[in-house]
């Protein structure tokens, strides 16, 4: 059966929609994939366990941990808060606008590990854009700082893909070049990098855009819940914004 | 020389201590199933590159079988009050960002230096392995940073690590899994089998058309496999250099180019780049682990069909 190979796919498909714990989804899958390709069961949880262990290098990020927590203990998230707090011109938007910016740029240059979600989002810049919003319209939902946290996630994540291909030495590039080797055709680094500059200049307008209008959304959607809800404005809202400057 | 297996020694040890937190805080219903979660993934980074490949999956599934049976225990609360972190962050100001941006300048010093560096004609530190080695040694000066200047209580550190670790939970052993996924599909051959329904069932007789399904392909197996890297070379042999390069004339360049941004579209709207949509999720504390890939669904759909642009009218110049 020329797909049976394809069940691993089907049973991440399947388990993901159901929402069944994805550690345990993915795992099934593997062992699945291996037995279905004909290997005995003892070669595929050693070939499973192999490329575990050889992937041990993916979580290294944790490392930052103790250091990020010691430093949350001592009040970092809150100190990061009172900065942008004071900047008067800090919006959210403007503020992940900022760090998209920046992080496509030092990514372009290689600089990579200047940004992550352990290093950088969780301790500085989900804060700060929590903080951009809450000094202009005071408490948030836990809906909309859930939205703002998730936004600055995202925006690390864009900075970085589309920033790091400009960049020779990064992975994917020398995995093209040493695929189209094993094809028989040569191509150098540079013109693999001149050529992700397109999307990359792509990515920030489309991106860049969402980030301006983020502001716009983000206040209706603090209105509209204190409209619906105006018992619970102990705040009034303090609309920095005028109408036309979102 | 020092060699990746430093990193994993860290790794070990801070998984061990947050084994350890784990046992002895009575606190919490599920520490014993904790405990043994931590304390297993210790063995695979402190024991891995010893024991057999067979012993390493077993202790794999182990890992596996105490989530889906025994369920794992969340975040404890934050043992310092929001009110004590205020005072402790007004007397402290910027300087509490001296740590933090300790972690990102020592891990580019160390990219930039260790490299060059020899003890006795051999290399200090593992050349290919430099990026990797800097950040760990960069953690390890950022901790040393802090507890000289804050001076806390000594088991601290590894008491917040446990916080932060037990917060993200699962979630940060699923980068890892899938790399182990992504193994067993190269076992099992599945991107042939993927290649092989694309060419049989999509109409490939325009330029727009080859187009078209080599980015949106990428894009859509780089959602099933978690990673463009893996997407690339099957994606490129099935329609790539075959039709795009050598039955219409395109530039190889663009194609390659294009095609593995294209693929990191892919990336932004699947759960199965886990290391970058569903472990901030957690990391976060979100309780919808889908929420950074909605999120990013709309700029990724907008720029797939950018790439798409970008490629059609460059490839064929």
């Amino acid at each position: 059966m020329a797909f049976l190979p394809l069940i691993g796919i089907l049973i991440v498909v399947v388990g993901f929609a159901l929402r069944f714990n994805p550690l345990v989804v993915v795992a099934a899958a593997a062992i699945a994939t291996g037995i279905a390709a004909g290997h005995a069961t003892i070669d595929v949880i050693s070939a499973f366990g192999k490329a575990f262990v050889d992937s041990r290098s993916v979580p290294v990020v944790w490392l930052a941990l103790p250091v990020i927590g010691l430093l949350e203990r001592a009040g970092l998230k809150e100190r990061a808060r009172t900065v942008i707090s004071r900047i008067q011109v800090a919006t959210t938007g403007r503020l992940l606008l900022a760090y998209l910016a920046l992080r496509q740029i030092t990514s372009s240059l290689g600089l990579t590990s200047l940004g992550g979600h352990p290093q950088m989002v969780r301790p500085l810049v989900a804060p700060m854009a929590e903080a951009a919003a809450e000094s202009r319209w005071g408490e948030l939902s836990d809906r909309t700082r859930n939205r703002i946290r998730a936004h600055s996630a995202a925006a690390d994540n864009i900075g970085l893909f589309f920033g790091e291909d400009i960049f020779i030495a990064i992975g994917s590039i020398l995995l093209i070049r040493g695929f189209l080797d094993q094809n028989g055709v040569h191509v150098e680094p540079q013109s693999l990098a001149v050529w992700a500059i397109p999307t990359a200049l792509c990515a920030f307008l489309i991106h860049g855009t969402r980030l301006v209008l983020l502001d716009r959304s983000l206040r209706e959607e603090i209105q509209g819940e204190r409209i619906a809800d105006p018992l619970n404005t102990v705040l009034a809202p303090d609309d920095g914004l005028a109408p036309d400057d979102a | 020389m020092i060699t990746l297996e430093f990193v994993n020694v860290l790794m070990g040890l801070m998984m061990v201590g947050i084994a350890i937190v784990n046992l002895r805080d009575k606190t919490s219903p599920k520490r014993y199933n904790n405990a043994g979660f931590w304390g297993i993934y210790a063995v695979t980074f402190l024991g891995g590159s010893y024991l057999p490949n067979f012993v390493n999956g077993l202790l794999v599934i182990a890992m596996v079988l105490i989530v889906a049976i025994g369920k794992l225990g969340g975040a404890p609360p934050e043992q310092v009050s929001r009110a004590d972190r205020e005072v402790s962050a007004a007397r402290w100001g910027n300087r509490l960002f001296i740590p933090a941006l300790t972690i990102p300048a020592v891990a580019l010093l160390g990219t930039f230096t260790l490299k060059s560096l020899h003890v006795n004609g051999v290399p200090l530190v593992d050349p290919k392995q430099v990026t990797l080695i800097s950040l760990g040694l960069a953690t390890v000066a950022a901790l040393v940073v802090g507890v000289i200047m804050l001076r806390p209580p000594a088991s601290a550190p590894i008491v917040e690590a446990r916080r932060l670790m037990d917060a993200v939970s699962w979630a940060a052993v699923l980068p890892q899994m899938l790399a182990a996924l992504g193994a067993m599909f190269v076992l099992a051959d599945v991107g042939s089998v993927v290649a092989g329904i694309l060419e049989r069932w999509i109409p490939l007789d325009t330029m727009f058309a080859v187009v078209a399904t080599y980015t949106i392909g990428m894009a859509l197996f780089t959602s099933i496999m978690g990673n463009a890297f893996a997407a690339f070379p099957v994606m490129t042999a099935a329609i790539g250099l075959p039709l795009i390069v050598h039955r219409f004339g395109g530039d190889v360049v663009v194609m390659a180019a294009v095609g593995m941004l294209s693929g990191y579209c892919g990336t932004l709207m699947t759960p199965m780049a886990a290391n970058f949509n569903i472990v901030p999720a957690a990391l976060l504390e979100l309780p919808d682990q889908n929420a950074v890939i909605k999120v990013q669904i709309p700029t990724a759909l907008m720029l797939l069909a950018a790439n798409t642009a970008i490629m059609y009218l460059f490839v064929f110049r």
